[in-house]
Order: C-alpha cells, then structure tokens, then sequence
C-alpha cells in the first residue's frame, strides 16, 4: 500500500490536519501578536497544502478504501478553495485588527473548515460526505458567531447553525433511504447498483430528493437560500467574505459529484429539480437584491444568483457543462475575492462600509477604487470584455449544447434584470451627487493590494489570453 | 498592399490615448492637456482610416486587410477584423466623428475631464472593432461593451433625468443584445464556426433560420430602432450631453442597420423572406407616427431624435427591399443621417452652449444675430429633408426607387414620411431661426466662433460631396452588396 509511511505526511489533507493542530499550539504559546502570527502561518501551510495537491503523491491509499476519490474535477475545485482560503486570510487580516477582534483561532477555524472542504470535493462514500459537511459546517458556524460581544455575529451564528443542522438531518435521513435501497454507501458501488435498474423506486427518490434538499441549503439554491442573507449580514465582514468566497466552491463541486457519478443514469429525476433550484436561484438572486441597502445582503443575493448559473451548467450535464462550472467558478472566485479586498479596506468615518448609499461621491475621493468596484460590477453582471461574461458564456454554450433553450433564454433576462442592481451601485458612485466628500477612507495593506490588484488583472485580461484556464478546464474529468 | 496590420492601429489607437490619459495629472482649471491627448489620439486615427480608403481594393467584395489570430483553444473563435465594402464606411463615420465629438465638448464640459476623454476612446475603439469584426463572438463583445462607455456619459455628464435615460439606455439594449448572444452560441452549436464570412451561406435549416432571425431582431431593431421599440432613443437622446448624442445618432444607431444587413440578410435569407413585411409593416409606421410626433415636440432634441427613428424607418425599408437600389439607399441614407443628425445635434449644441435651454418655443430671429450659424443649420436641415444636392437626397431617392420593384404602398408611405420630414424641419427652422427677435435673452447671442466652425464646416462639405458625387462612395461597397444579394437570390430560389 504506502512505500514509506513517513509518505503519510505529504497526502494534502493529512498534512492540512496535523499543520492547523501545529498552528493552534503555535497560536496558543505566542503571547503577542498571537493573531498575526498565526494568520501568517495559515497562509503558509495552505501554500503548501496547494503544492501538495499539486504533485498529489499516494493516491491510492490517499483514497481510503474509496472514502475518497482522486480526479482532475476534484484536484481543481481543491486547488481553487485553497487559493480562495488564501486570499481570505490575507484580506480579511487588517480588517479583524481593525475591529480589534484578534482572537487566533480565527485561521485556525478557517484552516479547519478548509479542511473540510478538501475531503468534502474529494468524498466518494456518503459516510465520508457527510462528515466532510459536518467538519466544514462547524468551523463555519462558530466563525459567524466569532464576534462574542455583538449580538448580531451571535444570532446569525445561532441562525447558521440551527439551519445547518435542520439541513444535515435532512440529508443524513436521504443518505439513509439511498443505504437502506443500495445497500451500499460506496458512489460508485451505488452507480454499479443502480446501473441495472431502469427506473429509481419510490425509496431512492425520496432520499435523492432529501439529499438534494441538503445539499441546496449548502449552496444556498432558491427556496433553501433562507440563511444566506442573515448570516452574511450578522457576521463580521471578512467572516462573510470567507462565506462568500470558498464554501459555496465546495458546495458546487459537492453537488456535482453527487448528481454525476452515483445518480449519472438517473439524469431525468434529478435535472428537474435541479433545473427549478437554478430557475427560482436565477430570478430570485436578481430581483431581492434591487431593494436592498446593504452591500453586505446584496451580495448575498448576488451569489445566489450566480449560483442559479451554475446549475445551469449542472443540468446541461455534458463535458461543456463542467468546463463551464471550473470557469464560472473560478471567476465567481477572483470577483468576490476583489470585491471584499476593496469592501474590508473601506471606512466610512471610521465605520468599515456597510450602506451602500455611503459609496456616494466615492468617485471624486478614490477614483481607482470606485473605477475597480465598477469594474467588478460590470464584470459580475457579465457585462463583455470582462471575466464574468465569459464564465456566463460558457454555462449557455453548454445548456445549447444540451439543447436547453428556454433556460438559456431564461438565464439571459434573469441577467438583465440582474444587471439593475450592479449598474445601481455605479450609479451611486458615479451619478450621484454628495456634499460630504472626503469621509470615505481607503486604507489597504500590500499583501492585500497584490490580492486586489492580482485578481483585478485576472478580471480585465482574461479576455487577452483566455486559453490558458480553458485548457485547463477543458481536461477536467469529474 | 499593407504589410503592417492597419485595422488593429486603426481599432487599439484610441484605446492606447486613454491609457495615455490615464497617467496625465489633471489640471482643475482647463485639463488643456487631456482635451489635447485626446485629439491627437483621434485624428491620428481618422488620419489612419483614411489610408484604409485610399488603399481600398474596389474589385474585391470580400474582406481586406484580414488579421486572424486563434483566440481560444477549444472552440473556433478567432481574432478576426477586415473591412470590406460595408464596414468601410461605418468605420470611417465612426473615426470622422469622433474627433469632432472631442472638439465639440471643448469648453462645455467642465466636470472630470479626463474619465470624460477617457471613456470617449474607448468608445471609439469598440465602435470601429465592432464594425471590423469578422468573428461573431469578438462582434458581441465590442457590440456589447459599447454599453459601458455610453451609460457613463449619459449618466454623467448628462442632463436632470439623466439617471432614468442612462439606465433605461442601458438595460433596454442589454435585453434586445442577450437574446443575440444564445442566437449567436446556436448558430456556432450547428456549424462550428463564427466567421462572420463563412456563415453567409445558407446553413440553417428554416426553422431554426426563424427563430434566429427574431432573436437578432431583438437585438437590431431595439438599437436601430424600429418602432415600437425606439422609446429608449428619445430619452437618451434628450439627456445625453451634446457630443453624446451626436455619437448616439451618428453611430450607434447604424450598429442596428450593419447587423440587419450582416446577420439577417446574410445568414438567414429564408427567414428574412418571411418576415419582410413585418419590417415593412413597422418601417412605414415607424416613418409616419414619428414623423407626426416630431411635428409636436417643444424640444429641439427630441424633435430631432425622433425624425432619427423616422429616418431609420427609411433605412430598414431600403435593406428589407434586398435590391441593388434599396441597399445602396439604405446604405447611403445611413452615412447621411450620419453626418446630418450628428451635425444637427452639434447645431443645437451650439445654441445651448450659449442660452442652457433647448425649448424651441425660447428662440426666435437667430438669422439677425447668427448669420453665420443660420446657414450652416440650413444645409444640415435641408440634408434632413432630403433635398437634391444633399446627401439626404440619394440615400431616400434610392430607397423609392427600389421599393417600387416591391410594392408601391410601400413608396406610398415612404414619400409621405419624406414630405412629413420636410413639414418638421422646416418648421422648426422657422421658429428658431425666421423672424424678429422677441425674446430679450437673445439680443447679446453670438455667432459661431473658430472652434465651432472647425466642427461644423467639414461636415457640411461632406453633406453636399455626399450629394454630388455619390459613386465616391457608393463604388467601393457594390460589390459588397451586390455578393450579399446574390447569395440571398440563391437561398430563396431554392
């Protein structure tokens, strides 16, 4: 099985586990700048977790009696919560000393949930899915509910968790009805089972209706998306631009394994419930976020929106369907990483920015900053030449594909309409006249500024050389 | 030929001056130094899309000047831009406006002058990329991507509604442009390929070509407009600052006729036969309605920006005729709407510029103090009449002309639009310009200055060279059109 055992150390998660163990006793015996020091660290060891996923040594045993699986899919979407994670930590680091929240397990928690995450993409066995959720979900829960001496951090914790649990009894009663049908907890032990079936009997539909339940609470798909807005309101802002940044990638790989490798025959039961998650996620997303006032709740609904997209290129199926999920992802990523570097360096008299009336006259004070917010915008609400556009391209070529016309045509005015809200917050800063200028302060560390200006470039030169992810997301296989 | 690739420069020069501008420190007084950056930047590439006349190969209906890169790895999406006899003259529109554009908003804009200049060029390298585009994918992206620039400066530097025209602008065209985006990824599903060139064969079967056809119209008769789909244009127009508006009618709104005559003549001739007396239909209504609505505007702008829908009305009549007659007319009527409603916005700039109003009801006897001014206005709105002599003259005398092989209703309504034309703007020429000077405001209004005959004067003389010797310009795109109905004939004989 393993050549040398000291291997052991170099399989990614295992190193991942035995590093945030290290960090928290690092963390603990530091008596100054305990927080600093140990974001430091984490950033370290998510590096090297990067390259260890990268060269991807062992994999056989790595998979544990197929617990988990190894593939380019999952090494992909690995990779991409890492950097995600990665740039997290880093942007989120002046905003906790701001607030002078400098407790040190905050990393900590985030390399956990990190962790989570990687065996949660990896997860071959409901058994191993269900407790990759769990890892994650509680690190997540208890990172909402960080700020202890604010009310609203601890009741979007409390909301989180009692809805988080709600959701994974849900799906731990679905895995239980697939066990108890298959006899088998195995992916692709239940893909051979079913494979000689032409029908799912009325058992396997209820706990595949009941996991898929769970797992659209996970990615936060219309009518499961309930939490989504409040939890980001209540926690701190780089607690919410963790959320928005790096679970929902693990959650949208998740459920992309799942309806494609042990449920591939059974396109028909699941498509349709995932085709009403992406249609409810796709309007919804786009006409609550019109009225809302707080940036905070809008991008809320802003991700659930572009998680109605991305269902798209789930319930198209195909090759074209993956490839589109890796770009959509990936720009989902460096857009919301760039948004919350600019969100977290932003003051409004010695307030971090949460009205988004506030961004007014932000155009006279920081041009490049609300020329960069604009950007970002246009770039999400898939407005050419920029990165958003092509992500969303990419998903209709593969619902065309798949000859999904009416969701297409669908997906593009749920664009539109969507489109409002972005353009609302140019307007805002751009249109709009303000007598008070100046009150806006923008204060960015460097390591924050080459995230910001790293993901920025991403943004605007994607369109420059675009082969070089394609290629990438082309070879994926799930 | 040209060994260097001419339509890049041509495309990325303007875009290379904002880059420029960026970096320029902003004086608050006069930012004497962008507004030079940026005329420069803009004659250097009118001057260059000159070349790309002169050097132009009459003989050869197809493309020139071709650069073709691979783009993407996975698909056949291309770099691809040329010019050929359609796109020629849209280009140079496009570069023989836009320095005027940046001379016109001289002195009356005032507040940020360089995202002012900046956003300006890069609307000029996305007009001239989109109509150099032979790859339908790069085609969008410029198509859409002109929104950007266009919502900033009507946003912006616009008047009290700005905000309900820019963003009405914005997402009225971004509905109609969507739709063309899965018309687009449905057309490449079925052959492969985006080379704009390549598709205009006969590839779809006729339903398909159907439904393709309405999604593209979305997309056309929203930005050319057809009526009833023109509400947007008014407002935009109205709220736009003057140099706005004059990109808006000068440009913008050919976007719609070159798509009509690319995509839908082009690539699905089936289904344009069916759906020709639609257009026909709304072409004539669009015509006479607006035509009545101008006759009852207060405002100079909107007067004008309707007669612009009027006068598209005739555009679509001369490319849904689908003969040598009706395409060179529309063609032709194009450009000079081109010329004459962008030199008419510039007209009412002027007197704006100097009084802040634009309600006709304000002047009156403009000929005792602007002589000068006077007859400028008379020969862009005699262009807007069409009278012979003028460029507004072939484009509608070409367009009769063909659609009487058509159907003489047809003629019918288009004349009567035409004579409609004459009622509107004389009219308005009369108020504004005859009489005595009732109103006290004006007793100290001065004539035009050297700046603004730099603007105005080249294009009157392009008005009436336009009017005189038209095979100047209707030469170099026949054969372009000429390819592009025999392909049609083929499809349907079929």
């Amino acid at each position: 099985m393993l050549n040398n055992i000291y291997n052991i150390f170099f399989i990614p998660e295992i190193f991942l586990a035995c590093s945030s163990f290290a960090c928290l006793l690092f963390g603990l015996f530091l008596k100054k700048n305990a927080f600093r020091q140990t974001s430091n660290l984490a950033v370290f060891v998510l590096l090297l977790t990067i390259l260890l996923v990268y060269y991807d040594s062992e994999p056989n045993f790595a998979n544990y009696k197929s617990l988990f699986s190894h593939s380019s899919f999952i090494d992909f979407f690995k990779i991409l919560a890492l950097l995600g994670s990665i740039a997290s930590i880093i942007i989120s680091k002046d905003y906790f000393l701001g607030i002078k929240l400098k407790n040190f397990e905050i990393p900590i928690l985030f390399l956990f949930s990190t962790l989570g995450m990687m065996l949660m993409i990896a997860s071959n066995n409901l058994m191993s899915m269900y407790l990759a959720i769990e890892l994650q979900s509680l690190s997540l829960y208890v990172a909402a509910a960080i700020k202890r001496d604010s009310i609203s951090s601890a009741e979007s914790g409390v909301k989180y968790f009692i809805l988080g649990a709600l959701s994974s009894g849900i799906l731990l009663y679905g895995f239980s009805l697939i066990y108890g049908f298959t006899g088998s907890m195995n992916f692709d032990d239940i893909s051979f089972y079913l494979s000689k079936y032409d029908n799912l009997n009325l058992g396997l539909i209820f706990g595949l209706v009941f996991v898929m339940v769970g797992l659209a609470f996970k990615v936060s798909a219309v009518p499961f998306h309930m939490w989504t807005p409040d939890v980001y309101e209540g926690a701190p802002n780089s607690i919410t631009g963790f959320f928005a940044i790096v679970p929902k990638i693990a959650a949208v790989a998740l459920i992309y394994r799942f309806c494609l490798v042990p449920f591939e025959n059974f396109y028909l039961e699941w498509s349709q419930i995932i085709l009403f998650l992406s249609i409810a996620s796709m309007f919804l997303g786009a006409i609550a976020a019109i009225a809302q006032s707080n940036i905070k709740r809008l991008l809320a609904y802003s991700s659930i929106g572009h998680i109605g997209y991305i269902l798209i290129a789930l319930v198209a199926a195909n090759d074209d369907g993956i490839k589109a999920a890796s770009i959509y992802m990936f720009s989902y990523m460096i857009m919301n990483v760039a948004i919350f570097a600019i969100l977290l360096s932003l003051k409004v008299k010695n307030e971090y920015l949460i009205n988004i009336s506030d961004l007014k006259g932000l155009s006279r004070s920081n041009p490049i900053v609300s020329l960069s917010i604009s950007i970002i915008m246009l770039s999400m609400a898939g407005i050419p030449p920029f990165i958003g556009f092509f992500g969303k391209f990419y998903v209709f070529i593969a619902a065309i594909e798949q000859e999904l016309y009416a969701l297409s045509v669908l997906g593009v005015l749920a664009s539109v309409i969507s489109a409002f809200y972005y353009l609302r917050i140019i307007k805002i800063m751009y249109f709009d006249e303000s007598k008070s200028e100046g009150i806006i302060n923008f204060q960015i560390s460097f390591q924050s500024k080459i995230i910001l200006s790293l993901s920025l470039f991403l943004i605007i030169c994607f369109i420059f050389y675009p082969s070089l992810l394609i290629n990438i997301s082309a070879s994926l296989t799930i | 030929m040209i060994d260097w690739p001419l339509v890049s420069v041509i495309i990325f020069l303007p875009l290379i001056g904002a880059f420029i501008i960026l970096f320029i420190k902003e004086d608050q007084l006069t930012s004497i130094n962008i507004k030079w950056a940026a005329l420069l930047a803009t004659l250097g590439t009118f001057i260059l899309s000159l070349i790309l006349w002169l050097q132009f190969d009459y003989s050869n209906p197809s493309y020139q000047y071709e650069e073709k890169f691979r783009w993407f790895d996975d698909f056949n999406f291309f770099y691809h831009v040329g010019v050929d006899g359609i796109s020629l003259f849209m280009i140079l529109l496009s570069t023989f406006l836009t320095p005027l554009c940046i001379l016109a908003s001289w002195n009356n804009i005032k507040k940020r002058v360089k995202e002012y200049m900046i956003s300006f060029l890069f609307l000029e390298t996305v007009m001239i990329g989109m109509f150099a585009s032979i790859d339908i994918l790069l085609f969008y992206i410029f198509f859409e991507a002109v929104l950007i620039p266009m919502y900033l400066i009507i946003g912006i530097w616009g008047g009290n509604r700005r905000i309900y025209a820019s963003f009405k602008f914005f997402l009225y065209t971004l509905l109609g442009s969507v739709l063309m985006l899965i018309a687009i990824i449905v057309m490449y599903r079925n052959t492969s390929s985006m080379s704009i060139e390549f598709l205009q064969g006969n590839y779809f079967s006729y339903n398909t070509q159907l439904f393709l056809w309405l999604a593209f119209f979305a997309s056309f008769a929203v930005k050319i407009p057809m009526w009833p789909f023109h509400t947007w244009l008014p407002d935009a127009h109205v709220e736009a600052p003057t140099a706005g508006s004059v990109i808006l009618a000068g440009v913008l709104l050919k976007m719609g006729g070159y798509g009509f005559i690319r995509f839908s003549l082009g690539m699905l001739p089936e289904a344009t036969e069916f759906f020709i007396p639609l257009i026909m239909t709304l072409s004539i209504v669009a015509i006479v309605y607006t035509s009545l609505v101008a006759l009852a505007q207060t405002d100079i702008k909107k007067l004008i920006a309707y007669s612009s829908v009027a006068h598209m009305g005739i555009v679509t009549i001369g490319i849904f005729l689908v003969n040598q007659q009706g395409l060179e007319g529309a063609m032709m009527q194009m450009i000079s709407h081109g010329l004459v409603s962008a030199a008419l916005f510039l007209c009412v700039g002027v007197i704006y510029d100097r009084m802040h109003t634009r309600e006709i009801e304000f002047y009156g006897g403009l000929v005792q103090r602007m002589p000068l001014y006077a007859t400028v206005f008379m020969i862009f709105m005699l262009g807007s009449v069409g009278l012979p002599g003028t460029s507004g003259f072939i484009g509608e005398f070409l367009v009769i002309v063909g659609a009487f092989k058509y159907s003489s209703y047809v003629v019918i309504g288009a004349a009567f639009g035409i004579i409609l034309s004459a009622v509107y703007m004389l009219y308005l020429y009369k108020r504004i310009i005859f009489g005595t000077i009732t109103n006290n405001k004006l007793a100290d209004i001065l004539d035009i200055n050297t700046r603004e005959k730099i603007i105005l004067i080249p294009l009157a003389i392009s008005v009436i060279l336009l009017g005189i010797f038209p095979n100047l310009f209707l030469d170099p795109m026949r054969l372009s059109l000429e390819l592009i109905i025999t392909n049609y004939e083929i499809a349907n004989a079929k």
